[in-house]
């Protein structure tokens, strides 16, 4: 049994892989410009064309090139989207045109490209990005070093750094085409002019085009290609063979810093991760001492490794080395990844070795890779830019009147006391200046007191001069004294600030889930959420759902409530459709005033939140966009549980109505149909051999007996279509079996009448109940015979028109008052006081069970006098 | 030497019910035994070996299909189910179930007592082989010859509308449920559907009423089946 189960993630390879809703990407690698890319695009292109795909080219570079140019031919090309950035023409792939378009096939050349400002996107992978999740395939180019996580490798082969990447979870979601030329055969065609290299960088590049360094990176390319076959061929083995031999789940931890070696270490884990197939955290330690600039930068490191596919963690602790082993303890890593820091050794001297032999000695099972950081740019050292690092004014202030009043102080005990214990008033005057935090004060405050005290106190006074040199130790443990006790208190200060921070995101996520606990019903959740949001992140929020109508509507306002404006909602929309993040602060139309985030539950996006700041800056911070998000997440789940709350709660109370009132209704007909039935068996079983005198009594029971029972039954017949009890049981039926039975059923009552029935035979088959329409020809028919005089004759006829049965039920009687012709089918309407019987209910279940069915009811009077029943049935829909 | 009288057994738990049948049935010569339960149907049942069954679904005790379900087991006396207009799920249920034929409640003497002398003369023809002709009015139908009549018009049907009435003539003047007729003329109700049926009613219909809205013979019961009515007394 267990041979047939297949791990889960090979199902989502799969899917990823066969998912047909999403577009197809493929991308022609180069090792470097010149191999033939867009060439090798254009050809696969025009192949598919030629196939009958709709295969259109959004933007090809040609240079020019009269060959490329000539495989342009035949393909429809779209236009590009022109603009002006600071006077200089630029045009960009339009992705709008693009998607309004919708082809099957879009070519876009140069994945890495990046757009010019104003665009949708920043880059162009994201356009590109877009147009798969749009469900259009989409063709590229791309070169070996705007591979994210090949970035690093590429510049230290070249020495050429590449600002533009592309990041690597695209292309393993692609099928990746290797265009190869042997390096001898580029540099010829480079000395040929047949490669085209922009004006600007031709000495930049001519550095790049050396054989050694082509060579180089055409292994590379072969390599990323290889690997990307390599994890198809085991996709499909998997698919194939569950019980294929699988590698034991290896799981990496990275841990990140606020250094710019660390993005260079996320990327190494991230190769590696992905060569292992394995899981990947990456977490930031939080240190206590951390500025907020420095906390920014290692946030955005974490965001770099989140965008590359890591699970991503901040904790607080002690030491870097203790909350790493810790969670590697706990998510049973295998594999810890360190960046080598670059340290004087007399730092490491001072500090008894440094993080990563600490995290070696103390790693017990687990492997520990470390991996080299950027030598010339060096981890801050911790308390480099330290808060109050610039000191007001008024610390220094404090810090002089701390030593002046000291000094007040020692004049007063001089008569009474040692110069030594003078030393402790001025020694405890640094500590309290030092206490408050701030080093530079500290060190004005001992060196003031140093000079101070050998000024007024130590002999020669009234001069610097020392005349013993014992005094040198009291001034080095002094200003010793006073650097400690700043750094100390420094630190404590800066923790108390960073578990203040802590607290606060604690707090405001605790008091949102708190308060989301507690609150029921989509409007009051949203209300509470945008309320929480604009006063933790200081902004205007709005909260949008999507609307029955379609599209997304806003829901919940922080301020007054506005309406969105066209671009707005199509953000919104944009932000919604996608799932993912847009506007302010984002790579996507970052242009715009707010920032615009989705909804993100467990099933997709559920909404979208519009979030405005008042400072812009403080929304920008990344923490401040993680904890955002994080809201944002808590709110769609919130949402989510609401939704199927209300769904079962919905559902549970609709199952006891109805179990109640099919009971009441159930009892109530029995309770009201055995009387009759009695009544009319009884008097049916007289009239067999009755007399003349007491037959017409018996026959009157009898008749009434079947009126009150016919009575009984609209009235339940009634309750059941109003309370929608009733099932429809629509089958394709012919019009003549429910009108035969209801003439079958009312042989009685229309006795003496002439009944003319019209029904082409040619009538196709009508999806409808049998029994409630059955019901409708009774109730027609009665309603007729009622209201006319004995001997009227009445009409049923049939025919199609517009997609329907057109039945009509006419009579020769009096008519309807005209003045009623709306009103006939109004519950207990009754026409006239004269009307004999019938309690006003049998026209009100005609409308209700032809609305049932889709068609509609009228009366009407009939030229020449009469009324008209007319109804109409549906032919299309479900039987 | 009269013959025994019939003994038709009632299951109803309303007294009202109870009273005016054991009367009437009485009146008609037979021999009425009532139960007020499931339980006291199955131990009559048993006991007098009852010619036809009256079961009301709607039983105090035990749900009335079950009752009909253990009947079913052991006997085939005929079962008429008395039920109220509406509840079309409970008489197909019914049919299902083994019952012969349904009557809806409010109903005349006179329809209960044609009902029960159609089951007693299908039990009593059970096990003999069939009458060869079926005439009701202007019908007639000879199922040894395979030959269909209008008054003196012969009527030539397709094979499919011939399995058809012979089918209900098989069971004249009873209901036949539509699923039934489905899997008996098509093999299984699953490879055909409610509008095959329905299309070949109504071309059956028109080749064999004079008018196709108010048949004579061949009877729509909405929502269950269809019911060719029982032949005229004396023919065959």
């Amino acid at each position: 049994m267990d041979r047939q189960r297949r791990k889960p993630e090979s199902y989502l390879d799969e899917a990823l892989r066969q998912d047909r809703a999403r577009g197809r990407l493929k991308v022609f690698l180069g090792a470097a410009p010149g191999v033939g890319k867009t060439y090798s695009m254009l050809q696969a292109a025009a192949a598919k064309s030629r196939e009958g795909v709709d295969a259109v080219v959004g933007l090809a570079e040609t240079h020019g090139r009269a060959e490329t140019l000539a495989l342009l031919e035949g393909l429809e090309i779209l236009p590009r989207r022109e603009s002006r950035h600071r006077g200089v023409a630029l045009s960009e792939f339009d992705i709008d045109a693009a998607l309004r378009r919708a082809p099957a096939l879009i070519l876009v050349d140069e994945l890495a490209h990046t757009n010019a400002p104003g665009s949708r996107h920043a880059k162009r992978w994201q356009d590109v990005s877009e147009l798969l999740q749009r469900g259009v395939d989409v063709y590229t180019t791309l070169n070996i070093q705007h591979v994210e996580t090949l970035n690093d490798a590429v510049a230290s082969i070249t020495g050429v750094k590449v600002r533009e990447t592309v990041p690597d979870s695209l292309l393993e979601r692609a099928d990746v085409e290797l265009v190869d030329l042997p390096p001898e055969e580029l540099l010829e065609r480079l000395k040929q002019g047949k490669v085209y290299l922009p004006a600007t960088a031709a000495r930049a590049l001519e550095s790049f085009f050396k054989l050694s360094n082509l060579t180089a990176l055409r292994e590379l390319a072969l390599r990323l290609t290889a690997e990307g076959v390599g994890a198809r061929v085991e996709s499909q083995r998997r698919a194939q063979d569950p019980e294929a031999i699988w590698p034991t789940a290896e799981r990496l931890l990275v841990g990140v810093g606020p250094s710019p070696s660390s993005a260079k270490l996320v990327r190494a884990t991230r190769r590696m991760a992905a060569n292992l197939k394995a899981h990947w955290i990456a977490v930031f330690v939080d240190a206590p001492a951390l500025s907020p600039p420095l906390r920014a930068a290692a946030i955005e490191n974490l965001r770099l490794a989140e965008r590359l596919g890591a699970e991503t963690l901040t904790i607080t602790a002690r030491s870097v080395v203790e909350g790493m082993l810790d969670l590697a303890r706990q998510r049973n890593v295998t594999r810890l990844v360190i960046g080598k820091q670059a340290r004087p050794r007399w730092r490491e001297l001072l500090s008894g070795g440094g993080t990563v032999d600490e995290l070696i000695r103390r790693s017990g099972d687990t492997d520990v890779f470390v991996t080299t950081g950027d030598v010339d740019a060096p981890a801050p050292a911790p308390g480099a830019s330290v808060p109050g690092a610039a000191a007001p004014a008024l610390e220094y202030g404090v810090a002089a009147a701390v030593v002046a009043a000291s000094t007040g102080v020692c004049f007063a005990m001089v008569p009474f006391f040692a110069p030594t214990n003078l030393v402790m008033v001025y020694l405890l005057g640094v500590a309290v200046v030092a206490a408050r935090g701030h080093r530079g004060p500290a060190v004005l405050a001992s060196v003031a007191s140093v000079l101070a005290f050998d000024f007024c106190f130590v002999s020669p006074r009234g001069t610097f001069a020392v005349a013993d040199t014992q005094y040198a130790v009291t001034f080095a443990v002094m200003l010793a004294v006073a650097v400690l006790i700043s750094h100390l208190a420094v630190r404590t200060r800066a923790q108390a600030e960073s578990a203040r921070l802590g607290e606060m995101r604690t707090a405001a996520m605790h008091a949102l889930s708190g308060r989301l606990a507690t609150t029921r019903g989509l409007d009051a959740i949203l209300g509470v959420s945008v309320r929480l949001l604009a006063e933790v992140f200081d902004c205007d929020v709005v909260a949008l759902l999507p609307s029955p109508a379609g599209g997304l509507e806003a829901r919940a306002w922080s301020g007054a409530p506005r309406a969105l404006d066209e671009k707005e909602r199509s953000v919104a929309q944009w932000v919604f459709d996608l799932g993912q993040s847009a506007g302010l602060g984002t790579q996507t139309l970052p242009v715009v005033e707010a920032l615009y985030a989705p909804l993100l539950g467990g099933e997709g996006p559920v909404g979208a939140l519009r979030v405005q700041p008042r400072v812009r800056e403080r929304l920008l911070v990344p923490d401040q966009m993680l904890l955002l998000e994080s809201f944002a997440h808590q709110i769609a789940l919130a949402l989510e549980v609401d939704r199927l709350q209300d769904g079962a709660r919905k559902s549970e109370l609709r199952a006891e109505t109805e179990r109640l009132r099919s009971s009441l209704l159930s009892s109530v007909s029995h309770d009201l149909r055995t009387p009759l039935a009695a009544i009319l068996g009884s008097a049916t079983s007289l009239l067999q051999d009755a007399a003349a005198p007491g037959r017409e009594l018996l026959e009157n029971i009898r008749d009434e007996a079947e009126r009150l029972s016919r009575l009984v039954h609209n009235l339940i017949e009634t309750t059941r279509l109003e309370t929608g009890s009733v099932n429809l049981r629509k089958e394709a039926t012919s019009l003549e079996e429910p009108l035969g039975a209801a003439l079958e059923r009312l042989d009685k009552a229309l006795s003496g009448r002439e009944v003319s029935t019209r029904l082409p035979e040619d009538l196709p088959l009508v999806p409808l109940d049998a029994v409630l329409l059955e019901q409708v020809f009774v109730n027609l028919l009665e309603n007729a015979a009622r209201h006319t005089p004995p001997g009227v004759p009445i009409d049923v006829s049939a025919r199609i028109a517009d997609g329907a049965a057109v039945v009509e039920v006419a009579d020769r009687g009096p008519g309807l008052p005209p003045e009623d012709l709306d009103r006939v089918f109004d519950k207990f309407y009754r026409a006239g006081p004269a009307a004999g019987g019938g309690a006003g209910l049998g026209l009100a279940i005609c409308k209700a069970i032809v609305e049932a069915h889709g068609g509609e009811i009228a009366a009407e009077n009939r030229d020449g006098g009469g009324a008209l029943f007319r109804f109409t049935l549906p032919l299309g829909g479900p039987p | 030497m009269t013959p025994p009288r019939k003994v038709i057994l009632i299951v109803d738990d309303e007294a009202p019910i109870l009273r005016f049948l054991r009367a009437a049935l009485g009146d008609a010569g037979f021999d009425a035994v009532e139960a007020r339960s499931g339980a006291d149907a199955l131990k009559l049942a048993a006991a007098r070996k009852p010619d036809v069954v009256l079961l009301d679904l709607g039983l105090p005790d035990m749900d009335g299909l079950k009752v009909l379900t253990e009947l079913r087991r052991w006997t085939a006396a005929p079962v008429i189910v008395l039920s109220a207009r509406g509840e079309e799920s409970d008489k197909i249920a019914g049919l299902d179930s083994g019952a012969d034929d349904y009557l809806t409640k409010p109903f005349g003497i006179e329809e209960l007592l044609a009902r029960v002398r159609v089951a007693l003369r299908h039990a009593e023809a059970a096990g003999r082989e069939p009458d060869p002709v079926y005439e009701h009015g202007d019908l007639r139908i000879d199922l040894a010859a395979r030959r269909v009549w209008t008054g003196k018009k012969e009527v030539h049907l397709s094979p499919k509308q011939y399995d058809l009435l012979a089918l209900l003539v098989r069971r004249a003047g009873r209901v036949v449920g539509q699923g039934q007729i489905m899997k008996e003329i098509w093999g299984s109700a699953a490879e055909t559907t409610p509008e095959s049926l329905r299309l070949l009613v109504h071309q059956l219909r028109h080749r064999v009423e004079r008018d196709p809205v108010r048949p004579r013979h061949l009877k729509t019961e909405p929502g269950v089946g269809y019911r060719l009515e029982a032949p005229d007394p004396g023919a065959g």
